[in-house]
Formats: C-alpha cells, sequence, structure tokens
C-alpha cells in the first residue's frame, strides 16, 4: 500500500475525538469541493471555511463608496471583475454601470497605468481589495506612479491583513481545532507568521499547496498534530512558501502601507487588520477611512456564520432555494471564490 | 482575484517579463521576486510572487486551469 493510499485509509477509519478544520482560503474551499475530498474522510473530521475570500468581507459602505466614485463627473473605478455584483446598501457597481456609472474590469491593476497616462483629464479610483498577496501590487504600482508623475490614479484600498482575523477566530471559535493557512498569502508572510497563533492557542496550522493529494496531506498533518497534542505550523508547500516569506514584498507593503482597524463584513472591526497608505503617500489615497456602523444583513442569510466556520453552506435555509448565484442574497454566493457559491457549483461532491 | 497562474518568461525589460501563459504572451510585474529569462514564476494579478521549479510549475499550471474552470462554470 503507497503512503497516499495508507493516509487515505486512516482519515476515512479515524474514530478518535472529533476534529473541525478550517480552510481559510477559498482557492483552497474550491480545491476541496472540487476533488470530493470531504467524501474521503471519517465523518468525525469536519472540514470548515473560513473568511479568506476578500470580496466576501469587503463591506457595503465600501461599495457604496465606489459606485459614488462611478457616477463623480471625470471619474472612473476600475476593479477587478468579482466586486461588481456584489451588493451595496443600495446598488452593486454592476446596476450602476447599467444606469451609466464609469466602470473599468480590469485583469491586473497595472494595466490602468498606461490608460492613466491617455486620459490625464481622469481620474482612476482603483478598488484595492484583497490580503497580503494583492497589497505588493498596490504598492509597486505606486512606486511607477511616483517615479513617472502620474497623479490621476487613487486607491480606494480595502486591504486587509491575514494574521489579526485568524487570532479573532482563534479567540472566538473555540471549536476550531486547527488551521489549513491560504497558500498565497503565505507566500508573502511566511509560514513563520503563523507561529505566536499557534502556540499562544494551541492551535495547528499546516500550510497547504492546492492539489488534492497536498490538501489530504495538510488534513492528515493537522489530524496527527491533535491526536499528539502538538500544536506546530508545519509549511507542506515548501516549493512556494518559505518559512519567512517574501522579504521583498513585505518591505514594499511597510513602506507604504499602515495598519489600523479595519471592518470585516460578516464579522466587524478588527484592530489592526487593515492597511491604509501612510500619511506621505495620502495623494493617492480616495479617502479610504470609512466610517462604519454595523451593517444591516439580509434576514435570514447565514454568510457571516459560513465564514467564522460555524455552518456549512448548505445550512443556511437560503442556499439553493432563493439564494443562488444566478440570484445571490450573500456575498459568499457572489463570489467566484465564496464558500456558498463553491458549495452550489460543485453540488453533491462539496456535501 | 485570488487565483494566480503560471507564466514561463520569454524576455524581460527593466521590471516587467514577457510571460507565456496557456499560448498567449501576457506582460507580469517582476518587482517583488528575483527572476530571469526561461523562469518560470507564479503570477498573482499581473504581478510575479514566487520563482517556480519547471516541475512545479507544470504541476500547478494544469491545477489552476482546473481551478479556474471550477471557478467560471
Amino acid at each position: 500500500m503507497s503512503k497516499m493510499q495508507q493516509i487515505l485509509t486512516y482519515l476515512k477509519n479515524y474514530d478518535s475525538k472529533p476534529v473541525k478544520l478550517m480552510e481559510v482560503c477559498g482557492t483552497h474551499t474550491s480545491a476541496i469541493a472540487k476533488s470530493g475530498i470531504r467524501s474521503l474522510l471519517s465523518p468525525k473530521i469536519q472540514l470548515c471555511s473560513g473568511p479568506g475570500c476578500p470580496v466576501c468581507v469587503t463591506p457595503k459602505a465600501y461599495i457604496d463608496k465606489l459606485c459614488e466614485y462611478a457616477e463623480a463627473p471625470d471619474t472612473v473605478v476600475a476593479t477587478f471583475g468579482d466586486m461588481i455584483r456584489v451588493p451595496g446598501s443600495q446598488l452593486s457597481l454592476a446596476e450602476v454601470k447599467a444606469r451609466g456609472g464609469k466602470i473599468e474590469i480590469f485583469y491586473s491593476p497595472f494595466e490602468m497605468i498606461q490608460k492613466a497616462i491617455d486620459h490625464k483629464e481622469i481620474t482612476y479610483i482603483i478598488a484595492a481589495v484583497g490580503f497580503e498577496t494583492t497589497t505588493p501590487l498596490y504598492a509597486l504600482m505606486i512606486d511607477q506612479l511616483i517615479e513617472r508623475g502620474i497623479t490621476n490614479i487613487k486607491f480606494l484600498t480595502a486591504l486587509k491583513g491575514m494574521i489579526p482575523i485568524l487570532e479573532v477566530l482563534c479567540t472566538s471559535e473555540h471549536t476550531l481545532d486547527g488551521f489549513i493557512a491560504p497558500g498565497h498569502v503565505s507566500a508573502i508572510i511566511g509560514s513563520d507568521a503563523y507561529s505566536l497563533l499557534a502556540s499562544h492557542f494551541h492551535k495547528p496550522f499546516a500550510v497547504a499547496g492546492f492539489s488534492p493529494e497536498e490538501v489530504i496531506l495538510s488534513i492528515y498533518d493537522l489530524i496527527k498534530q491533535i491526536e499528539c497534542d502538538k500544536h506546530e505550523v508545519h509549511n507542506l508547500y515548501p516549493e512556494v512558501v518559505k518559512p519567512l516569506g517574501n522579504l521583498k514584498a513585505q518591505r514594499l507593503i511597510e513602506k507604504y502601507f499602515k495598519t489600523a482597524h479595519t471592518h470585516w463584513r460578516g464579522i466587524g472591526e478588527v484592530e489592526g487588520s487593515g492597511l491604509y497608505l501612510r500619511a506621505e503617500y495620502k495623494n493617492f489615497d480616495a479617502d479610504s477611512q470609512l466610517s462604519i456602523s454595523e451593517e444591516k444583513v439580509p434576514l435570514d442569510c447565514k454568510c457571516q456564520e459560513v465564514i467564522r466556520g460555524r455552518i456549512q453552506s448548505s445550512e443556511c435555509k437560503l442556499f439553493g432555494t432563493s439564494c443562488t448565484p444566478e440570484h445571490p442574497v450573500g456575498p459568499c454566493m457572489i463570489s467566484g471564490e465564496g464558500a456558498c457559491g463553491i458549495w452550489f457549483r460543485e453540488g453533491g461532491k462539496a456535501c | 482575484m485570488c487565483l494566480a497562474i503560471v507564466g514561463h518568461i520569454q524576455s524581460i525589460q527593466g521590471s516587467k517579463a514577457k510571460v507565456n501563459y496557456n499560448g498567449n504572451i501576457l506582460q507580469a510585474e517582476l518587482g517583488i521576486v528575483e527572476a530571469k529569462e526561461g523562469d518560470y514564476i507564479l503570477i498573482h494579478a499581473g504581478c510575479a510572487i514566487e520563482v517556480l521549479t519547471k516541475a512545479k510549475a507544470l504541476e500547478l499550471e494544469d491545477l489552476f486551469k482546473e481551478l479556474q474552470e471550477a471557478f467560471n462554470e
């Protein structure tokens, strides 16, 4: 029997203490759903999704602000495509675009540099959403804007750090026994970034790649750590993730951004989790520090429970009935990386 | 937004590379990696975030394409 077969047999027949593991990142949720990994596990091993889809945790007030900019004179909003259907408190960017709002979709924000050079009369507002994987891009972009003297690009930032939100989960969600750490956030921050959380909260972390074998290995690693009462960080994606991460990227983030509190849709304010442009680069900021009060959640929508790992998407009574990818109610159904959308698309395999 | 792609660097000019992705030539920023012509890179939203071995690159290339298809379904 191969080592992988032994691991699969072990995970299928696991009959010890029930464990609940969180895969933080939406791409892991998708990989798990697509490969049907849940069906290979003992009923005593539960996997749940986390807050690792940046679109899903972006507050309505941020969408509202983008919508305002899209309708302002001589201003264009530029965004990743998966943001445009996310509802604000009144409208989504797609709806604003339909009534004449100026919105451009990019694959990479760098595409907007040439546009800004060609249309100096227009101010481009970049919807700068993401975690540590995306933040260095904006820092690099500002480097280039300064070097080329471009002043008609500004950033409305909703950038977030992974460690503070994991600390919130470790503090508040006592049923979580371990974490599959996000692969590409870890490429930037490094696997060592989880060490303090692991030791302080006695939770094991496994940094994992995205193939079915890598995810299975991470689950096995976490289960073995829990059985042995270990709480270490194991890097199982070493070809991409280094212990200290990408130092160049970290230096760029540090150069341009400072941390402060920010709002996570479905979770609320989290101290130190937001990344904002430093005062000396305020001329590139599109007034990003939003004042957000408690947001209204659509009736019966359970996205806030899903991203905390408290329930599975299919336990929400709107799931698959009044909330579908065609007619989404909550943010987790809208984004390609949102847990509910992934569960819906993968149907039986995810469940 | 989060899903990465794998590109094979064809040429480099300044901090930008022309990369082959799935038969198409795309531009990638190299500002946070040390990469050279012929290297395989992991690209996130148009920016290289890590240099890969050829074996890992070929493995990830297929995997990310599958995941992208799943996202687009």
